[in-house]
């Protein structure tokens, strides 16, 4: 075995020494990371196909409590998804900007999109304490608890995609437009406009369905 | 080798993955109708069939999830080099696999599992 060896090598050493450096040429910093944030987008899809696949099922055990139809407010859901909707091209028009390098442009945008992404927590809020204050708590029954951690999960991505945005505004505001910055705001665009594609289905799937049914 | 990975860069630096304002405004009008009809549809009642006005509304919202996926996450075949649509359909395939799996076989075990429904003296 070690003769073996020995004689591949003497006889490679004779040879002129080829490398393979496929894997090894330069990556610009950052050059991965869309498509890295994509296949996490994927990842809370997953996540939020388990939730409704969740809801589905337990979406009619309403345990003699409240149904969709006595609980759901559709013009008040309406409203929610105009913001959620408005929000998501604001954030297409600061990325418009950014390209353009307008700073104050840019963080104007931004600035927009955080506030219809305020006012979509806060209506969902006021539905949910509205909810929660005729009795449909999510212990009262399997469709309660289904649809709070459905919609819950989706209204806490969208909170954190608020405090993400305002860390990504003093980033900008400190720093300006740097490549690093123009990175952060591209994958904070793929989230936002992620959550605004899981709010159709949970619009279509929960509200719409639900008053149908 | 070289050239290649120059490609990448440039690829990812290019402004024309970001969409402009036109496919912005066409994808933000077109949300807005597909948005509008299913609920005006649900809250009008428009069609008297439930379960029809079920499929129209569903259809409605997966044209909704192409039209945002298109123009407002800029997704196209060639994008990363064609992984992240390759990623885009693994996801839906397990996305699909998961809802229709639990609805139809916890739709299957009610329906089995309902009391009254069975007489068990029949059973083997």
């Amino acid at each position: 075995m070690t003769t073996m060896l020995m004689l591949q090598t003497a006889k490679t050493a004779d040879a002129e020494p080829v490398f393979h450096l496929e894997n090894e040429h330069e990556h610009a910093e950052g050059g991965s990371t869309m498509l890295g944030f994509w296949i996490y987008l994927m990842s809370d899809c997953l996540i939020f196909a388990m939730l409704f696949a969740a809801y589905g099922v337990l979406g009619g055990n309403y345990a003699a409590g409240p149904a969709p139809k006595d609980l759901f407010d559709l013009p008040l859901v309406a409203v929610n998804t105009s913001m959620l909707l408005l929000s998501s091209i604001t954030y297409g028009f600061a990325m418009l900007t950014m390209e353009k390098g307008r700073v104050a442009a840019t963080q104007a945008w931004l600035a927009v999109t955080g506030l219809f992404g305020l006012a979509f927590i806060g209506i969902e809020l006021y539905e949910f304490a509205h909810m929660i204050h005729e009795g449909a708590t999510p212990q009262r029954s399997a469709f309660l608890s289904a649809f709070f951690t459905l919609v819950g999960t989706h209204g806490l991505h969208v909170t954190f995609g608020i405090i993400w945005l305002v860390t990504l505004m003093v980033q900008v505001w400190t720093r300006g437009l740097i490549a690093a910055n123009r990175r952060r705001l591209m994958c904070l665009s793929m989230f936002w406009h992620f959550l605004d594609v899981i709010w159709i289905g949970v619009f279509t799937f929960v509200y719409l369905m639900g008053v149908l049914r | 080798m070289n050239e290649h990975a120059s490609h990448d860069i440039h690829a990812h630096g290019d402004a024309g993955a970001h969409g402009s304002l036109k496919s912005y405004l066409i994808g933000f009008a077109l949300s807005v109708v597909l948005t509008a009809i299913p609920f005006w549809l649900v809250m009008t009642g428009a069609i008297d069939n439930k379960q029809a006005t079920a499929i129209v509304v569903m259809a409605f919202a997966a044209v909704q999830i192409v039209v945002h996926m298109v123009f407002f996450l800029h997704m196209n075949t060639t994008s990363e080099g064609g992984w992240s649509i390759l990623a885009l359909i693994f996801t839906v395939v397990l996305v699909v696999i998961v809802l229709t799996g639990s609805l139809w076989v916890m739709y299957h075990l009610n329906v089995n599992m309902m009391p009254g429904l069975h007489d068990m003296r029949q059973m083997p």
